[in-house]
């Protein structure tokens, strides 16, 4: 029996060989943990989105932040903008005729429109004079009536125009007679007025408001200017104002602390490198720095650099913050520095001859880096809410240069009448820091496991 | 027993260069901020109604603005070392430690009560959320927490305030005052408001100190001895998690003191930091450099002091 063998080359696998995936750098894997966490990447689209806002926005909505509507002041988001368009105002002549009604005792004369409410009441008997109140909601009281609009010193006279900054809302007008001398009697008559808004034709052509000629533009309705989110106490676009103020905002809130933490790189590493005497020296300085009261040295230098009056102020707050906050990267490198000096590969690194030059930019840089990332991540929201709180107290960006923190201190003056003129700012501010400190999280997670928050 | 004295000899030496140091570091501030202020443009008597030469100059004499920088520094310096920090120019007749005096309690009481309700508040939901860990009182408690840190104290403030006014207006009465100062139920929503973002700290803080001593040692032995888990919680757990806790008391005294500025502001009460702000606005110079110092020393101890418990309640803390 003969055996015959057939001997065959068998394949080689070469999949046996490259069982294992390609090694990934630290950048890479950091990457691919701060991926798989839903809250960072999620603020990561939020921050690039208020950049964007900030960058982008005002080049798409080119209204002018500092311009005044003063048709429309403190209007909330999605107000009524319609208005009627009127001739211009003439004069009401008030003859000394009384106006009689037996229905009611206080009436309004023809239409009662944002350019004039006309009243006329029926005479008192025993009286020598009225005065006229408005008020702006309903009066529960005599003695509380609102504004005293006018004093009429003669009995006569039972009519009233009143043009006062009227605004297109609800007034009660209040009529009370006066004695002989000039002492409120007791009869009085509330009228609840609806004031409609109008616009005198020049007015609306001179605005561009409508393209129609004049003759045939009177009584058409015209749209006013469009505020997406409202206008502020001095009727400024609310959405111009957020896009503008978020430019010092985020200017400051990212430059500052860029700037600082560089300064405070180079200052730890230099107080790391040189170790000894000097080293005490250098960070006995940075201590004292820590040691100052910062918010109060931020407003005496605030005070010291803000020379010319029409300056902005935005250089002088950039400056303060550098000048107080670098020490807290510069011990935090430092510690860094003093601690990879006694690694294990910075040996064996400098055992197969390399030089300092290479050691720093190989090994210390790239090693602190995450640590750095992870402090200035963390500094943009320290440094935002240091605007903020100057602005607010009015040390901060001048008038009227719009910043999030000035707003609010502008805003938290009408929040109970208008409310979104305080949180649309506060809105931005806590969400820029909130997406900051989540993104902060992130990267502290994904890039230094030892650090992780829980 | 030896060691014991060794170690009490270290302390009072660590006590002695901390508090020289801390001597050093408000001479400095002081130093810092006479320069700062006489280095800012225009001059105290400029806001005042346009005075003739001769007045002027009277003017500067009285308060001695005309005499050389070194000398008024040092005139300065003396008068601080005993205590006077001047007066003021924008009030005439008051002295700044008037001012001082009339103020900084105000400003005191509100702080003490929101750094005890930020620090009772911390700790209590720290421990909550450690205890209740990735549960929903957890997820609830942390998600505020974030909300804490990140809206400012103004705007915290501000809604505080029309939440009062609200439910004031919604109730009919008034259940606490929307401004001003006074008695007891002035100082609840202030010091509450003032206290949140640092308890929304504390609270995190607490939290993963929890986190942190769950596997330690002792807390297995306690829980093999059969103790009551009451019994844990108290003398072992928030005992040894409560230390990292008491470290940045400190600073949150330096936050709440700068963070009560605003809510003095928005609450209208006569506290100190508003007359801080008021007195920068008038460019007051000394009742700036008398409150900056004043603040300044205040914090710089506080923080000293802060250390030095430390040092007692924790005898694993070096001193060096």
């Amino acid at each position: 029996m003969e055996a015959s063998f057939s001997f065959e080359r068998t394949e080689t696998i070469a999949r046996a060989v490259t069982t294992t995936r390609p090694s990934l750098t630290y950048w890479q894997d950091a990457w691919r943990r701060f991926k798989a966490n839903p809250r960072s990447l999620i603020s990561l689209y939020i921050i690039v989105t208020i950049g964007l806002f900030t960058l982008v926005g005002p080049w798409v909505w080119t209204i002018n932040p500092m311009l005044q509507d003063l048709d429309q002041i403190s209007v909330p988001p999605g107000a009524d903008r319609r208005a009627r368009v009127v001739e211009p105002h003439v004069r009401w002549a008030i003859t000394e005729t009384p106006w009689t009604t037996s229905t009611t005792q206080l009436a309004v004369i023809g239409e009662a429109t944002t350019q004039a409410v006309r009243l006329a009441w029926n005479p008192v008997a025993g009286a020598s004079g009225y005065r006229v109140y408005r008020d702006i909601a309903e009066p529960n009281s005599p003695d509380a009536l609102g504004l005293p609009l006018t004093d009429i010193v003669n009995a006569k006279i039972t009519g009233f125009e009143d043009r006062l900054d009227l605004k297109p809302r609800t007034y009660f007008y209040s009529v009370v007679a006066l004695s002989s001398k000039g002492f409120e009697l007791k009869e009085h008559a509330t009228l609840a007025v609806e004031v409609t808004r109008v616009i005198t034709v020049n007015e609306a052509i001179a605005r561009g408001l409508s393209e129609l000629d004049e003759s045939s533009l009177i009584g058409e309705t015209v749209y006013l200017d469009f505020h997406p989110l409202g206008t502020d106490y001095l009727g400024r676009d609310m959405l111009a104002r957020l896009m503008h103020g978020a430019r010092v905002s985020l200017f400051i809130g990212v430059v500052a602390p860029f700037i600082y933490v560089l300064i405070g790189i180079l200052y730890g590493s230099i107080a790391g490198f040189v170790a000894g005497r000097w080293d005490q020296l250098l960070m006995r300085f940075a201590d004292f720095v820590v040691a100052l009261p910062f918010l109060l040295f931020m407003i005496l230098f605030k005070i010291i650099f803000n020379t010319e009056p029409g300056e902005s102020g935005i250089f002088a707050m950039l400056l303060a913050m550098i000048l107080l906050s670098w020490p807290a990267t510069a011990r935090l490198v430092r510690g860094q520095i003093l601690q990879i000096r006694e690694e294990a590969y910075i040996g064996a690194s400098r055992l197969l001859g390399a030089g300092s030059m290479y050691l720093i930019l190989r090994h210390m840089i790239p090693n602190t880096m995450g640590v750095i990332l992870v402090t200035l991540t963390f500094a943009v929201p320290g440094a935002i809410f240091t605007e903020a709180f100057l602005s607010f107290i009015g040390m901060g960006v001048a008038p009227p240069n719009p910043s999030w923190g000035s707003m609010c201190n502008e805003g938290i003056k009408t929040m109970l009448t208008a409310p979104h003129e305080l949180v649309f700012p506060a809105v931005f501010i806590s969400l820029t820091v909130l997406v900051f400190n989540l993104l902060g999280d992130g990267l502290r997670d994904a890039l230094d496991t030892r650090m992780r928050s829980d | 027993m030896a060691n014991s004295r060794t170690n009490k000899h270290a302390y009072v030496r660590y006590a002695v260069i901390r508090l020289i140091q801390g001597a050093i570091t408000v001479w400095l501030i002081a130093t810092a901020t006479f320069f700062a202020m006489h280095n800012v443009p225009g001059d105290p008597l400029m806001d005042e109604k346009a005075v003739s030469p001769e007045i002027r100059k009277n003017l500067q004499a009285k308060y001695g603005l005309d005499r050389p920088l070194l000398e008024q520094y040092g005139i300065y310096l003396s008068n601080m070392i005993r205590g006077d920090f001047g007066i003021s120019y924008a009030q005439e007749n008051r002295s700044v430690n008037d001012i001082i005096r009339e103020h900084f309690p105000v400003s005191a009481i509100l702080g003490v009560l929101s750094i005890v309700f930020a620090a009772l508040g911390g700790i209590l939901f720290g421990a909550l959320t450690a205890i209740n860990r990735n549960r929903l009182p957890d997820i609830v408690i942390m998600f505020l927490v974030i909300m804490g840190i990140s809206v400012p104290s103004f705007v915290f403030a501000a809604l505080g305030q029309m939440t009062l006014v609200n439910v004031n207006a919604f109730l009919g009465v008034s259940i606490l005052p929307v401004a001003g100062w006074g008695s007891v139920s002035h100082m609840i929503m202030p010091s509450l408001i003032l206290g949140l973002g640092t308890m929304a700290f504390l609270t995190r803080l607490m939290r993963s100190s929890m986190l942190e001593i769950d596997n330690a040692d002792y807390l297995r032995t306690a829980i093999s001895k059969g103790l009551p888990p009451t019994r844990i919680f108290l003398r072992h757990q928030l005992r040894n998690a409560i230390l990292p806790v008491i470290t940045v008391l400190g600073p949150s005294i330096a936050a709440i003191t700068t963070g009560g500025f605003v809510v003095e502001l928005v609450f209208a009460i006569p506290g100190l930091g508003r007359y801080f702000v008021q007195a920068v606005q008038q460019s007051d110079y000394t009742v700036i450099m008398g409150t900056t110092v004043f603040y300044g020393a205040f914090l710089v101890f506080m923080v000293i002091v802060v250390d030095l418990l430390y040092g007692l309640v924790d005898p694993r803390v070096r001193l060096d």
